[in-house]
């Protein structure tokens, strides 16, 4: 199971990469792994607006349905259009080409409160399996 | 939640598990779809030991099926088995199970998981003087699956597997267990169900993967394959509101065969006609439709999806629902309503994958 040191992590099992006031945000290998095979996702379009702790999106197991939730508030500047046909890559490589979305974030400060790698791993033992 | 004899076994296989009418089972090992493929290329082995075993016996036992079944036992021969269903005398459906006569007079009846009381229950009322046997406590059910199940049994047995037809049903020894063995399943593709004590699950099991040539497949890609190949769920498809000429089963119901528990109102029914239809359907628009979704003519509700997934044969989200009669026929386009977003799709011609070489399904 990764937890790349370079990220921050939401209770809802997104990581959260921030560059100045752009953050790619994408689901955890906890959670792909969680979910099993991906084989539907639902992106927001390009200036969609997120607002924190709401649903953006859908990521569908063969199984179960699952929203997606905003870790910080921000705008939509890309989405991943490659996911669409190929959901699997959120199995396969879900912190590089399984990425969802990137947006400008309203606050970049609200980042602060996301959780660290370290933490965010103790939260998923807690989960548990 | 109950667990049956290969609990240990599972584990050890890296399973994940989840709650299937009371049961603690696995849903997956390697993953749904591997597992899928699996099947559909070589050969998966499921336990599905959780359903239940009902024995008829004696010389009523072949009166007694023929009361509370719709299809007719009449036709089997020693040593050959039928889908079939237990009515309601309303004509809905308590379960849909396998008849295997294994004499005239020892019927074993194969019964859902989620049903198994319900049905014991209703076979002790209606057998008459034929006796019931619960036989699911000691009774353990393998089925080994896909186009190379036929060659992973020749190896373990000495009795010439691969010459039994379809719904043949036998006593043999596997790999020295005795197994009541019927080339019968639920995945579209050949294969055997195979009836063991309990005591020797786990031999059996381990005997069966152990050339690596088979794959253990959970119920996630259990779904995925009875799906595909349009065999109805029940729970989802079918539950006691549901009649089998509302769900495509008529095919089942022997009207000729003689009196049986909703017989009279399926008559009726046909005289008067169904007022909805089961039937199959692919989305063109992107979405997978989901058990519970509504569908839609012309953005009015008309009816609601029982079964949906992505089908990992075809590429394609794939479904059954139930819908005006009128709207069920093939070609008709429907929508789908997935999180308010009227998706279109088209109702197709069943089932949505057929295996295509001969001893097939």
């Amino acid at each position: 199971m990764e937890f790349p040191e370079d990220l921050k992590y939401s209770k809802e099992h997104e990581w959260v990469l921030i560059e100045g006031d752009l953050a790619t945000i994408g689901i955890t290998d906890f959670a792909q792994d969680q979910l099993g095979d991906i084989v539907f996702v639902e992106l927001p379009a390009v200036g969609d607006k997120l607002v924190k702790d709401d649903a953006f999106g859908v990521v569908e197991s063969v199984k179960s349905v699952n929203d997606i939730y905003a870790p910080l508030n921000g705008t939509v500047v890309e989405a991943n259009d490659d996911l669409p046909d190929s959901p699997e890559m959120i199995n396969e490589d879900c912190y590089g080409d399984g990425w969802l979305i990137k947006i400008r974030l309203d606050a970049p400060a609200e980042a602060a409160a996301l959780m660290d790698a370290a933490a965010y791993e103790r939260y998923t033992a807690e989960e548990g399996a | 939640m109950q667990r049956t004899p290969l609990f240990a076994a599972h584990r050890s296989l890296g399973a994940r598990f989840v709650d299937f009418g009371g049961w603690e089972m696995p849903v997956q090992y390697q993953g749904i779809l591997a597992e899928h493929t699996a099947v559909r290329t070589s050969a998966g082995l499921f336990d599905v030991s959780h359903m239940g075993e009902i024995e008829l016996r004696g010389p009523q036992a072949i009166a007694a099926t023929q009361r509370l079944t719709a299809n007719d036992v009449g036709k089997l021969g020693d040593g050959e088995a039928q889908y079939s269903l237990l009515l309601l005398p309303s004509g809905g459906i308590v379960d849909d199970i396998m008849v295997y006569r294994l004499s005239a007079n020892r019927i074993l009846l194969c019964v859902n998981a989620s049903n198994a009381a319900k049905d014991l229950d209703w076979v002790r009322t209606h057998a008459g003087g034929a006796e019931v046997v619960d036989r699911s406590a000691e009774t353990a059910l393998l089925a080994l699956q896909g186009p190379t199940a036929t060659r992973v049994l020749a190896r373990l047995t000495r009795t010439a597997v691969d010459a039994l037809p379809r719904f043949a049903c036998r006593e043999l020894e596997v790999a020295g267990v005795r197994v009541t063995a019927a080339r019968t399943g639920y995945t579209g593709e050949d294969g055997w169900e195979l009836f063991v004590d309990a005591a020797r699950a786990a031999e059996l099991w381990s005997a069966l993967l152990a050339g690596g040539d088979v794959s253990p497949v959970g119920l996630g890609a259990r779904d995925t394959l009875r799906l595909e190949s349009a065999l109805p769920l029940y729970g989802n498809d079918l539950d006691e509101t549901t009649t089998p000429l509302e769900a495509r089963l008529a095919w089942v119901v022997r009207f000729e065969k003689g009196d049986f528990i909703g017989r009279d109102a399926l008559i009726a029914q046909r005289a008067a006609g169904v007022r909805r239809r089961l039937c199959g359907f692919v989305l063109s628009g992107r979405g997978i439709a989901r058990p519970g979704y509504s569908i839609l003519d012309q953005g009015e509700t008309a009816g609601r999806v029982t079964s949906g997934t992505q089908s990992p044969t075809l590429g394609k989200a794939i479904g059954l629902g139930y819908v005006p009669p009128d709207l069920a026929a093939v070609g008709s386009e429907i929508e789908i309503d997935i999180r308010s977003r009227a998706t279109p799709a088209t109702v197709t011609s069943l089932p949505f994958y057929r295996r295509t070489s001969a001893g097939g399904s």
